[in-house]
């Protein structure tokens, strides 16, 4: 939030913060494309903008083994099927940073395809940002909400009954829209729909 | 120095200007319509290529080259261009294109008023308000691509990089036609306003002396200057007048002849998504007999050099302007190109702009855009446009920061707060818990409807689920609490 909005100075004791958190960790699991996209595209200018050796050396060592949550599952451990079940109809939002950055590209889809009863329909213009942006939804509401409104008449369209993606900040924007026009339609993580078991969601 | 970037110093910002145009509906409908024709076309035309990331990376290499040894080419450009019989004018900025053309006209075409220019295919010139400065000076330009041609009939603005009347569709362009051309029976069939255009502008072609053209390119190892367009009155244009002048950015200029391959072949697909332009005129120099008779080549800075001297910066001269980041970008389908308060709109504009004017004016739009990345994707030179547009958020921030007003900003102390909160997991946890609290009153049938400050302008049109009872990291402690409990 801070980097893309222009703070830059005040982003760097946050990098730290992270890499003084889980340098020592195997892999870190990041449930948000969005955060995962600006580690990998980031954090190395900013740790070099900073100069520190010993902390550009961590950033370079700690970044392979930051791995958003399906690429985890599916890229690096191979896993497509969890032993979910979701008696549910979803339709998936692939949200831009996951799709264009860190390009997950059907790993998700694979993920939802092998949970037990679920119902999966394709998403109409699936690939137009849904308005979020970080601060942009707050210094253009406007236009942030023209753009959401297009994206949540497009859930509405596929009938589903949940909506889900990689980015919860993409889904608090989906659902902000959802739940304001009266839709039924839910919002859930990824996350939240691999932990189904089958019972009443 | 001035440097005039169209109208921006009088625009409104970016938010206030794309408020009004959201409430237009007629003009979303067009835009709308005519991004995805021209997005679904440029698609079709690029998956057919094998090669195509490839052209990109070849046409972002020669571009970056360029631009690392400018000076070099652009003399390199000079030296052949005059050889050829052409002769090269250095522009400054704004003024300075200006004045020389003006001087160019009046030389060539008397100082009696009346005199008459026909245009065709300069943006460049409306970067500088060159149509302003004619008319002072008495001197009447004719724009002549057709879109071109609309905008100035309907004194209106263009809204577009490379279709400047795509927020028109026809029945709009056919009241136009029908006041300005004076043919009240006109109707909006595409073959009778073509018509109606064709015979309008066939007799200014054929009885103006002095043409104004832009250039795609100027090649440095022919002195050549070369336009693509697909109406042919820009052939027209270049080659019917006694006198031609000819405005370039100094950014156009590339290496050699053969660098055309490249983009020849991304600059149509990128921009409408044509295999092919149908009219591509190249010129070098002046040939006796054929042609006009004398050729001048404006060379313009208006703030470029300025870019050369940041790697991030210099990115956005590589530019070859196909409009492709404009149909891909959903914030521009939402409200089309002046809300930008330039004629450079959509993504590039919105990097380009404000960095021509030292973040002088223009500062909210490098703001106009979620990074959602689909400009970078089709942009056929790979200007990485969000890293730019979050470079120059940096400059603003920074500026910002240096006065009272910016330093005591709500956004400001909000962004300090917040840093000063994620740095350390107790007031994380605390501010969390406060929030817990604190969201009460704003609690409406379980949802947050109304929250003070700038999350007023999220809640105003969307809720916000509450913060939920446990954290995850609640849940973790209480799990393993319990697991604890059990081994
Ligand atoms: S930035 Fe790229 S996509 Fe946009 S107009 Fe320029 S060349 Fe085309």
């Amino acid at each position: 939030m801070h980097y893309n909005t222009g703070y830059h100075r005040e982003a760097v004791p946050l990098v730290r913060r992270f890499v003084e958190m889980f340098r020592d960790a195997e892999a870190v699991c990041v449930p948000s494309a969005s955060c995962v996209a600006m580690m990998r595209e980031h954090y190395e200018m900013m740790a070099e903008a900073d100069g520190d050796l010993k902390f550009i050396a961590e950033v370079k060592s700690l970044l392979p083994r930051v791995f958003e949550f399906s690429e985890l599952l599916v890229n690096c451990l191979g896993v497509e099927d969890v032993g979910a079940a979701f008696a549910h109809s979803v339709t998936y939002h692939p949200s831009c940073h996951s799709l264009r950055m860190l390009h997950v590209g059907d790993a998700p889809v694979k993920l939802l395809r092998s949970v037990r009863d679920l119902t999966l329909f394709e998403l109409p213009q699936k690939e137009q940002c849904c308005g979020f942006g970080g601060t942009f939804a707050v210094k253009n509401p406007d236009v942030s909400l023209a753009m959401l409104t297009e994206k949540d008449a497009c859930v509405v369209q596929t009938g589903a009954e949940v909506v889900t993606a990689l980015d919860n900040s993409c889904l608090m924007q989906i659902y902000g829209g959802l739940h304001r026009s009266g839709s039924q339609v839910r919002t859930m993580h990824l996350a939240e729909i691999l932990a189904e078991t089958g019972g009443a969601a | 120095m001035s440097i005039v970037v169209g109208k921006t110093s009088k625009a409104p910002d970016f938010p206030v200007a794309a408020k009004a145009a959201l409430k237009n509906d007629q003009l979303r409908r067009n835009v709308h319509h005519a991004t995805n024709v021209i997005r679904n076309k440029r698609a079709l035309r690029v998956e057919e290529m094998p090669d195509w990331e490839q052209l990109r990376s070849a046409g972002s290499e020669i571009k970056a080259h360029t631009l690392a040894h400018l000076d070099h080419y652009l003399i390199e450009f000079e030296r052949n261009c005059e050889l050829a019989g052409g002769k090269v004018h250095w522009a400054r900025d704004a003024d300075e294109a200006n004045k020389i053309a003006i001087e160019l006209i009046r030389h060539y075409g008397g100082d009696g008023p009346g005199v008459e220019v026909i245009k065709v295919k300069t943006m460049t010139s409306d970067e500088v308000q060159m149509n302003h400065a004619l008319e002072a000076a008495g001197i009447k330009p004719i724009e002549t691509d057709l879109a071109d041609m609309i905008v100035q009939l309907g004194n209106d603005e263009p809204s577009h990089i490379v279709v400047p009347a795509l927020h028109k569709n026809r029945f709009e362009i056919r009241d136009i036609f029908r006041d300005k051309m004076e043919k009240p029976e006109l109707t909006e069939q595409p073959e009778d306003l073509t018509a109606a255009a064709r015979g309008y502008l066939r007799e200014r072609f054929l009885r103006t002396k002095i043409g104004i053209s832009g250039a795609n390119f100027a090649i440095a190892d022919t002195g050549s200057v070369c336009v693509v367009e697909s109406e042919g009155n820009g052939r027209m244009c270049v080659t019917l007048p006694d006198v031609l002048i000819t405005l370039v950015g100094i950014e156009k200029v590339i290496p050699s002849f053969a660098d055309l391959e490249i983009f020849l072949q991304t600059l149509p697909r990128s921009a409408t998504g044509e295999r092919m332009n149908p009219y591509n005129s190249l010129w070098t120099g002046v040939t006796p007999g054929d042609g006009p008779q004398a050729f001048h080549v404006i060379l313009l800075d208006n703030g470029r050099t300025k870019l050369l001297q940041d790697e991030i910066e210099r990115e956005t001269l590589q530019c070859i302007r196909c409009g492709a980041c404009l149909n891909a970008c959903p914030v521009y389908r939402e409200t089309g190109g002046h809300a930008y308060g330039s004629i450079y709109s959509g993504p590039i504009g919105a990097i380009l702009s404000p960095q021509l004017q030292s973040l002088e004016h223009s500062r909210s739009l490098p703001y106009a855009s979620t990074l959602c990345g689909a400009c970078y994707e089709v942009c056929p030179v790979k200007i990485n446009i969000p890293e730019v547009l979050i470079h120059l958020r940096g400059e603003v921030v920074r500026e910002d920061q240096k006065t009272l007003s910016g330093k005591l900003s709500a956004e400001n102390i909000a962004m300090q707060a917040a840093a000063n909160i994620f740095l350390s997991h107790r007031r994380y946890e605390a501010a969390q818990r406060m929030a817990r609290i604190g969201q009460t009153i704003f609690k409406r049938d379980g949802q947050l409807t109304n929250l003070p400050g700038m999350a007023g302008a999220w809640t105003r049109s969307r809720d916000l689920r509450p913060i939920p009872k446990q954290s995850f990291r609640d849940w973790w402690k209480s799990r393993e609490k319990k697991d604890g409990a059990n081994a």
